[in-house]
């Protein structure tokens, strides 16, 4: 009793000196993009350049219309990760796309490629699908939609890079399965469908070993057409 | 020219009747939506990315799923036919149109006070919205609960029908405030100790409970010890209640919900009555003896533990002597939130973390980061037992099992 006693009179000295505008400011948060994604940083890192968890992605660099597009996904639940589903559910459409301009703007440096623990031919036919797809079995190459340097293109396409093997082959499943899906038509289900198991493990292992390139930032949109149409993707 | 003079004012006149009871009809309309917001009808009856009012919301409940209906005016699917009273009598009563029994997940226990008018306002209102045609998804209830029959049971025990009443003794205000925190606002649903048979009884109201299948401890708001707002100012309160956060503390789980669906859509008078009405109805209880089921020795190596758990992840935001800096980041000195008899709030706020509602007060809420990931069970025990007793709180500590049993409770 006595002692709660004593807490509210230090607050109340706290309060009575932080009296004055500066002091004011100095007494809140700082009013900064910053400090608002606190929450997100322990697992996406302090700029979005991802962290030591191989299933938690990089954010930083890619557009700023595809990161948005997973948060409304996230937060209708319709793309499904529960700690995230819960921190965005009571967040409305303008703070959801400052948070993704937020990500979108931060430059941290590509990660080092990581060694890949695949052999050399399961990498050349990784490299194989990404480059030039498998017209046979309907798969179209991943350039064609991600860009010849695989760096995306604005507003709704993502670049591949800077991302580890587990986590691209988890979000490959995952179209598979039917447990993420895009804006319709959902392009990357249709392509995602037309893999297989191997195919993911070959070029989810390719695109880890890519060294980040001179310039990482997506081309602007209209660069090139698409194979067929995406819905995160419009004309 | 007489003549003609005559007939325009007569058109003038007809024309002014009209326009006049337009505008009143549409007065009612905005005021019927006001009320379904109050109501928190509109989140309820819509489900995620579907149509406005079209249903199909799902409710967990202990006895299995529980889907809204479909209240747009379609009329194969919806309310389309129904009349004011058939809608007076669902909300009145808690019955179909044909007689049949209404289950308890739709608020008609509190939504009773309703008075009549308000009742067609509101209906004037979703009379107003685009008919959705969408056929209203069966519920998923186990044997017996499928079973309308057995709402009769719980009907006898916790409905009481009859429209809300104002104490003659008390200001015009606090009653306004009973009106909305007893009737639309349907606070005792969760403010409630709820049964097995998921009632709330009428002498129980507002005394505080666990949330069947959410795992959320709504806290009573008639004792100080828990949410009771009895020493805390009216601007407080209706900060917290309007922005979702105050400088006494922040919402969160499912009162982020309440205050973003529902709460911040009133204005400022509804808002300021509701605050003195739920500080008039808190009282000050003397404190129980603080008891806990851990050993002495056990609790203080706990707390130390704690401690350093604590400056380590946050004191950056809530402050070395728990002072935070509100209202962005919540004090935690002096909160009764995190020092009731039940700990089950403060640990699920460290696992899972959160963000106050996005308001139009608050529209980019700061937010806090999931432990989950961070801290092993006995840490996420030591930081809450920590918290709780710490700077003059005065909770109990809580074991490492009471941390890992919250792992597992549903996000959503
Ligand atoms: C507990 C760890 C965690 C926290 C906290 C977290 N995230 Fe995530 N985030 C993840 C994981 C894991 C995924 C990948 C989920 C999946 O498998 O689909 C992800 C995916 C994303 C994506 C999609 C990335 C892509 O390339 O498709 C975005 C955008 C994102 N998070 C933003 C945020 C923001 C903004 C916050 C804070 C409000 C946040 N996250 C908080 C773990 C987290
Ligand atoms: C027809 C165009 C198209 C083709 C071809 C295509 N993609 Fe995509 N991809 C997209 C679009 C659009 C998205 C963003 C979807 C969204 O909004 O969620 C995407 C997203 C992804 C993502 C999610 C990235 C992240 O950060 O979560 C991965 C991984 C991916 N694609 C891999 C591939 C691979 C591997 C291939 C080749 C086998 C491929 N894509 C071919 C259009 C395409
Ligand atoms: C907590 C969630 C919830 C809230 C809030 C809620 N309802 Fe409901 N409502 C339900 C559920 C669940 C049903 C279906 C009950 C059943 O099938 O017995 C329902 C049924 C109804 C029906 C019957 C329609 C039909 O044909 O099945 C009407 C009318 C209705 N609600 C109107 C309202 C109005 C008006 C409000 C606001 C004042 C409201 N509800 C608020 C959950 C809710
Ligand atoms: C990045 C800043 C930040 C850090 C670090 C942080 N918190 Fe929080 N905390 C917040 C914010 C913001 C809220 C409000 C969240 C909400 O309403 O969902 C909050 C809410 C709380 C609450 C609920 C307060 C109330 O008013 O009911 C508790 C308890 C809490 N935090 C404890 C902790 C503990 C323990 C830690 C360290 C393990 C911690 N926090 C770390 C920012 C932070
Ligand atoms: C869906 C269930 C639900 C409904 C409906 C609900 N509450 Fe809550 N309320 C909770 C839970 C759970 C908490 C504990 C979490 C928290 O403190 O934010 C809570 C906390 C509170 C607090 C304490 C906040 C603090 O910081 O100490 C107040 C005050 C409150 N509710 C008032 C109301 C009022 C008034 C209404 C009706 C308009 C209402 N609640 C309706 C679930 C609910």
């Amino acid at each position: 009793m006595l002692a709660r006693a004593a807490a509210s009179a230090a607050l109340i000295v706290t309060l009575a000196a932080s009296d004055g505008a500066a002091a004011q400011t100095a007494n809140q948060p700082p009013d900064t993009m910053a400090a608002r994604v606190e929450a997100c940083t322990p697992c996406h890192g302090n700029k979005g350049e991802g962290t030591s968890d191989v299933y938690f992605p990089r954010l930083a660099g890619k557009p700023a219309g595809y990161l948005y597009n997973q948060l409304l996904a996230f937060r209708s639940g319709r793309r499904k990760y529960p700690p995230m589903n819960y921190l965005l559910e009571f967040l409305p459409d303008p703070y959801l796309e400052a948070m993704a301009e937020y990500f979108a703007s931060e430059h941290p440096p590509l990660p080092q490629p990581a060694p890949s623990e695949v052999s050399k031919d399961v990498l050349a036919q990784g490299e194989l699908l990404a480059t030039s797809g498998d017209a046979n079995r309907n798969i179209p190459a991943c350039v064609s939609c991600h860009g010849p340097g695989l760096t995306g293109m604005q507003p709704g396409i993502p670049g591949l890079l800077g991302l580890r093997a587990a986590y691209v082959s988890a979000q490959l499943g995952a179209w598979r399965y039917g447990t993420r899906t895009a804006k319709s038509p959902d392009c990357m289900q249709l392509v995602a469908g037309h893999l297989t198991e191997a195919d993911v493990t070959a070029v989810a292992a390719w695109l880890a070993t890519r060294p980040a390139p001179a310039n990482p930032a997506p081309v602007p949109k209209g660069t090139y057409a698409l194979p067929f149409g995406c819905g995160s993707q419009p004309n | 020219m007489g003549f003609k003079l005559s007939i325009t004012l007569l058109a003038l006149a007809a024309f002014t009747t009209v326009a006049q009871a337009q505008d009143k009809t549409s007065d009612i309309i905005a005021r019927g939506e006001y009320l379904a917001r109050a109501g928190d009808c509109t989140a309820c009856h819509t489900a995620a990315e579907g149509r406005l009012f079209a249903g199909a919301r799902p409710m967990p409940t202990p006895f299995g799923t529980i889907y809204t209906s479909n209240i747009t005016p379609d009329p194969e699917t919806g309310i389309g036919k129904w009349s004011a009273d058939d809608f007076y009598r669902t909300m009145h009563n808690g019955r179909f149109p044909d007689g049949g029994l209404i289950y308890p997940a739709m608020p008609f226990a509190s939504y009773t006070k309703v008075t009549r008018a308000d009742s067609d306002a509101i209906f004037a209102y979703l009379r107003s919205i685009p008919p959705v045609n969408q056929k209203n998804k069966p519920h998923e209830l186990r044997f017996p609960y499928d079973n309308r029959q057995l709402i009769l049971g719980w009907r006898t025990l916790f409905f009481s029908e009859g429209e809300f009443k104002p104490d003659p003794t008390k200001s015009a205000e606090w009653n306004r405030g009973a009106y909305l925190v007893e009737g639309l606002g349907h606070c005792g649903m969760c403010h409630s100790p709820i049964n097995a048979l998921g009632g709330t009884s009428q002498s129980d109201a507002f005394k505080g409970g666990l949330i069947p299948m959410q795992n959320w401890y709504a806290p009573s708001l008639t004792s100080n010890r828990e949410a009771g707002l009895g020493d805390w100012s009216i601007k407080d309160i209706t900060d917290l209640l309007q922005t979702g956060v105050s400088a006494r503390g922040v919402v969160y789980g499912p009162m982020a919900e309440v205050v973003h669906n529902s709460l911040q859509y009133l204005d400022d008078a509804d808002t300021k009555a509701m605050a003195v009405y739920l500080k008039g109805i808190a009282e000050a209880s003397s404190p129980p003896p603080a008891s806990s089921a851990l050993p002495n020795t056990e609790s203080s190596l706990l707390i130390s533990l704690g401690k350093t758990v604590y400056d380590k992840n946050c004191a950056s935001c809530h402050g070395t002597q728990g002072e935070g800096k509100p209202p962005h980041w919540p004090p935690l000195a002096n909160n009764q939130s995190i020092e009731m008899q039940s700990a089950v709030n403060p640990i699920r706020m460290v696992l899972n973390g959160g963000y106050p509602p996005g308001t139009k007060g608050n529209p980019m809420p700061y937010g806090m980061p999931p432990f989950a990931g961070l801290l092993s069970d006995n840490e996420v025990a030591a930081v809450v037992s920590y918290i709780r007793t710490a700077w003059g709180n005065r909770g109990t500590p809580v074991s490492a099992r009471e941390a890992n049993e919250l792992r597992s409770a549903p996000l959503n």
